[in-house]
């Protein structure tokens, strides 16, 4: 299944740009990064609920937030991309 | 349950793969670079002049990713290995068989009914699609000289006779292989296998292919715990996947020829697509290498319905499967191995 995991990340204290790169590497672990703070996780569900697992110990909860959009796993038909930078496909041909 | 996972294929000359936590991190010449979460991988193809590190190799190894190394041209060099893991008793259990002539046979016949009817199928079916631009009496002929060997595999006792009835059925297929080119002209003639190096066009591409398909196979092997090295009816050499190239005996025609054929079919690859060099052996190209990969690994994603579990799956876990069902055999969960009949 497709998850979407988007956050922010508070910087007016100085601890900000650490939760911000841990939360990006957890993310960047389990899946690709489509935007600034926006990525697309091809994950089951046992690696899902560690990836959130990763994400809810990273955040502080009173400063920053995270969205999850669940698109299942028939998640090419609720996609569309415009425009420079198009992910690539977690099924496709990966060539390099 | 195992999901089908993609296969990463490295090309790019000069590129080096390293760890980045759990990712596959690719660092081109050029300085870009690429990312892939392992847990998205099912393989890592090397082709060339392409380094790993070896933390990379070692959690690849821990997490059954199968990693293979290969001339720039699809040769095959070296596979890596982690430590051996697995049932240490069904890996036994498995050479036990592999010294016990009788044993063998009896696994190696599965294998071989199945690429008998599946080389069978691929040949009625082209008959079916295409009876007005091939030659249908030839190939009739050759379908009838199949069945019978088919019929004479059941009754054939031990693996010399096995192997001479599976010479038999691969000389008939092949030789009639041609007929099912139908483009291309005099640039896509086959007029039978040769390898080592391939020849011509259609064995430049079948060698690829079989190639692509072994270290699926052997990957698929090592999954469930056996050992790709010890086949039953190819015996051991080393360096040699014996086991992955029995198991691939049923996949060989209509999951690699058929590709090949389409391509060839189609015209996605051209008579240009090649060199020749002087020695006579036939190269493909990068934008040929890349269309075959593209191909390959798109058949891989199509969903067939399961011969024997009655399940659809992605042709690509169909190796899984049947490994899994081979090794469900060995350890004495299933009386017989069911081969996987294509139809």
């Amino acid at each position: 299944m497709l998850v979407l995991v988007s956050y922010d990340v508070d910087f007016r204290d100085g601890t900000g740009a650490r939760r911000l790169r841990r939360i990006a590497r957890a993310c960047q672990d389990y899946g690709q990064r489509v935007q600034y703070s926006l990525f697309e996780c091809d994950v089951d569900p046992a690696q899902w609920t560690k990836l959130r697992g990763r994400l809810l110990e990273e955040i502080d909860k009173d400063k920053d937030s995270l969205r999850f959009y669940y698109l299942g796993s028939n998640w090419r038909r609720r996609l569309e991309h415009v425009g420079a930078k198009a992910g690539r496909d977690p099924d496709g041909l990966l060539l390099v | 349950m195992k999901t089908h996972c993609n296969t990463l294929y490295v090309t790019s000359q000069g590129a080096y793969l390293s760890k980045d936590g759990e990712c596959v991190l690719v660092r081109l010449e050029d300085g870009t670079k690429a990312r892939f979460p392992v847990h998205t991988l099912d393989g890592v193809v090397c082709f060339g002049n392409v380094g790993v590190s070896p933390f990379l190799l070692g959690h690849l190894a821990e997490r059954d990713v199968a990693v293979s190394f290969l001339t720039a041209y699809g040769k095959f060099l070296a596979r890596s290995q982690g430590p051996v893991s697995g049932n240490v008793l069904l890996r036994r259990e498995q050479y036990r068989w592999a010294d016990d002539g009788e044993r063998s046979a009896l696994v190696a016949r599965c294998v071989l009914a199945g690429k008998i009817v599946n080389a069978r199928s691929v040949l009625r079916r082209a008959v079916r699609d295409h009876a007005d631009k091939l030659d249908a009496a030839r190939l009739g002929d050759a379908l009838a000289r199949l069945d019978d060997c088919a019929a004479r595999l059941e009754r054939a006792q031990g693996l010399e006779m096995l192997r001479g009835v599976e010479g038999e059925a691969a000389g008939v297929y092949f030789a009639v292989f041609d007929e099912m080119v139908l483009r291309g002209g005099e640039a896509f003639r086959f007029a039978g296998r040769n390898r080592r190096p391939p020849l011509d066009r259609i064995n430049c591409l079948l060698s690829f292919v079989y190639t692509l398909l072994a270290h699926d196979v052997r990957s698929a092997l090592e999954c469930v715990g056996l050992d790709p090295a010890v086949g039953f009816l190819h015996r051991d050499r080393p360096g040699r996947p014996g086991l992955a190239l029995d198991l691939m005996e049923e996949f060989r025609s209509f999951f690699a020829d058929r590709l090949v054929l389409s391509l060839v079919n189609r015209e996605q690859v051209g008579p240009g697509g090649f060199t020749v060099t002087e020695s006579g052996a036939v190269l493909m190209d990068d934008g040929t290498r890349r269309t075959v990969l593209e191909a390959y690994q798109k058949r891989k994603r199509d969903v067939l319905t399961h011969p024997f579990l009655k399940e659809k799956m992605p042709l690509g876990l169909a190796f899984h499967t049947q490994a899994l069902l081979l090794a469900r055999h060995v350890r004495g969960d299933l009386d017989g191995y069911p081969p996987f009949f294509w139809q």
